[in-house]
């Protein structure tokens, strides 16, 4: 089985980010940057396929120079080999515009399934692998938890809301969102690390792939979000701010 | 190009809240531009939902139906919503942002060149469409540009569907042509993963725990200060992720929607996925060491610091109090 892994660098979790000035994206300079979670749970569960019934994991992925770190991560990790989309203005293409470089880039590849995380922790569009599915003419699902081959196809475990779950059957090729959570991830063996370094890394440009920017959505301007209530941030000691609020809860709100 | 359409879901046999809250983005929309407010319900038997929602929409409804059309699949929903959409030339589609929308909208979209302006949290004159950023720490306004239907979808509990106004919407019957080999998946039966018997729903205070708590061995803290609360415990997702709690003790879109009197936040960031499951507690205290933590933008009480100073703290305030 041929799986194709789209997978995004984002800030790491709880890094401090600050609008940049212009207003339409953040900065960069201090950050440090992770794989998006999500991505991650999509890599691990194409390891695993393709550890049950063989085949080439390929990941691919979407951005600028320093990208190359988290590719060299899901190298690392087992993937085989991959493809780097170089892309210096993420934050001003539209979750089409994306989507378009990436299935242009994974079109010659015909692989049997295309992965990705179900939604970037940074622009949180959550849109990529529905929208590359179109663009592929490839049948998908999202929110997806666990993946099985089957003789016809693939067998999914799909998550509804409110703690519902779905199986859902596929024929292949397919694309599937996969949501986090669904399986353990692991880490890099100090051998894997060893091996990414000589694993194939393939660079492609939107000019290579025939793709202009062209949004039809634009982010406009970034802002700190307005408070939705008026917060007391209660001041002191752990053992100040304990007593204050056992108050709180008493006298205020009433539920001691 | 006309038209204000806002395609309603159904929800265990009804028309599901955030449907009507899609219905008052569409309102707003309204207002900008004089169009009035129509509605899509779409599915294998409508009648019901288009009685149901004609009773609170100005303009008029539509019935998408077709057999193929339950149960709910990309391919038939996309299918049928492309030819109501090649028919009508709507200038605005709205949604509710649901799992099912975000599972098939954006490909709808695409169909026609067009991007879903997804998770929005609020319309402001343009219109600019604002939604959130980094896990909720910014927000961003968005416009659509070109010629074309607009897609967009309201997150749940932004926009105000109590609206009373009342009204007897003209009902129409759109007649989509699909093929069942048109249908690419084949879905199952809804199922759960094992039986509902913690009910987070009817606690009167919770204490919730997400990451800041690190280790599943420092749990037991957790447990303490819902012990001298008389608490229930929630937990972010990763928390359940990580097989620390059972699942059905967490809190957010994947998981229950609570509205207790006390909702205590521990080492949890507030993530947008969370914040829809708890929003609408009465009262919320956060604990957590990140000033700029999304929770506290919906927190009445804030503790910025180290939990593992805080919560044993408050648990002996807490027990102190009783005595």
């Amino acid at each position: 089985m041929k799986i194709i892994v789209a997978i995004k660098q984002v800030p790491e979790r709880d890094a401090p980010v600050r609008v940049a000035l212009s207003r339409q994206w953040i900065e960069e300079a201090d950050l440090q940057f992770a794989m998006n979670e999500s991505d991650a749970y999509a890599l691990e569960e194409a390891l695993q396929l393709k550890e049950k019934v063989g085949g080439e994991v390929v990941v691919i992925s979407a951005g600028p120079e320093r990208v190359a770190t988290t590719i060299r991560e899901a190298l690392a990790k087992g993937a085989d080999r991959a493809i780097h989309v170089e892309c210096d203005d993420m934050a001003k293409r539209d979750a089409l515009g994306v989507a378009r470089l990436l299935a242009e880039a994974v079109r010659p590849e015909n692989p049997d399934l295309v992965l990705t995380g179900l939604q970037s922790d940074d622009l949180g569009y959550g849109q990529t692998g529905v929208i590359m599915a179109e663009l592929l003419s490839l049948p998908h699902a999202s929110l997806i938890l666990h993946v099985e081959r089957t003789d016809s196809g693939i067998t999914v475990k799909r998550e509804l809301e409110e703690g519902w779950f779905q199986s859902i059957e596929l024929p292949t090729p397919a694309v599937l969102m996969i949501q986090s959570g669904g399986t353990k991830l692991r880490y890099a063996t100090l051998m894997g690390i060893k091996r990414a370094k000589t694993k194939e890394l393939r660079k492609v440009t939107s000019a290579d792939l025939g793709i202009e920017n062209a949004p039809v959505v634009t982010l406009e301007n970034i802002s700190l979000p307005q408070k939705q209530r008026s917060t007391q941030i209660l001041q002191g000691t752990a053992r100040d701010t304990a007593a204050t609020l056992v108050e709180k809860l008493k006298f205020e709100v009433r539920v001691l | 190009m006309s038209g204000i359409f806002v395609v309603i879901e159904e929800r265990q046999g009804r028309i599901g809240r955030i449907s009507w809250e899609a219905v008052a983005a569409g309102g707003l929309l309204a207002r900008q531009t004089g169009a009035k407010v129509n509605a899509i319900v779409i599915g294998a038997q409508t009648e019901h939902f288009a009685a149901e929602a004609a009773k609170r929409i100005s303009g008029k409804v539509v019935r998408i139906e077709h057999p193929l059309l339950a149960p709910y699949t990309a391919d038939g929903f996309s299918i049928a919503l492309e030819q109501f959409i090649r028919t009508e030339s709507p200038e605005f589609l709205v949604f509710p942002h649901t799992y099912q929308v975000r599972d098939y909208v954006p490909a709808l979209a695409a169909r026609f060149g067009r991007v879903l302006i997804g998770d929005v949290v609020s319309i402001e004159d343009g219109p600019a469409y604002t939604r959130q950023l980094m896990q909720g720490r910014l927000t961003a306004s968005y416009r659509a540009s070109g010629t074309g239907t607009v897609f967009v979808s309201v997150q749940s509990g932004a926009f105000r569907a109590d609206t009373t106004e009342s009204f007897a919407a003209e009902v129409s019957v759109f007649n989509s042509a699909i093929e069942s080999s048109q249908i690419r998946t084949k879905p199952g039966e809804a199922f759960r993963d094992s039986a509902q018997t913690v009910d987070l729903g009817s606690a009167q205070a919770i204490v919730a725990v997400g990451r800041g708590i690190r280790e599943q061995e420092n749990l037991g803290m957790i447990q303490e200060l819902a012990a001298a609360l008389g608490a229930e415990i929630a937990a972010s997702r990763p928390i359940c992720d990580n097989g620390w709690l059972p699942i059905e003790r967490q809190v957010g879109s994947s998981g229950q929607t609570v509205a207790p009197k006390l909702y205590l936040a521990v080492g949890i960031s507030g993530a947008i996925q969370h914040l829809v499951g708890m929003k609408g507690s009465q009262c919320i205290v956060a604990v957590n060491k990140d000033p700029e933590a999304p929770i506290f933008e919906v927190a009445d009480y804030g503790i910025v610091g180290d939990l593992f100073e805080v919560v044993p703290a408050l648990t002996e305030a807490l027990k102190a109090a009783h005595q």
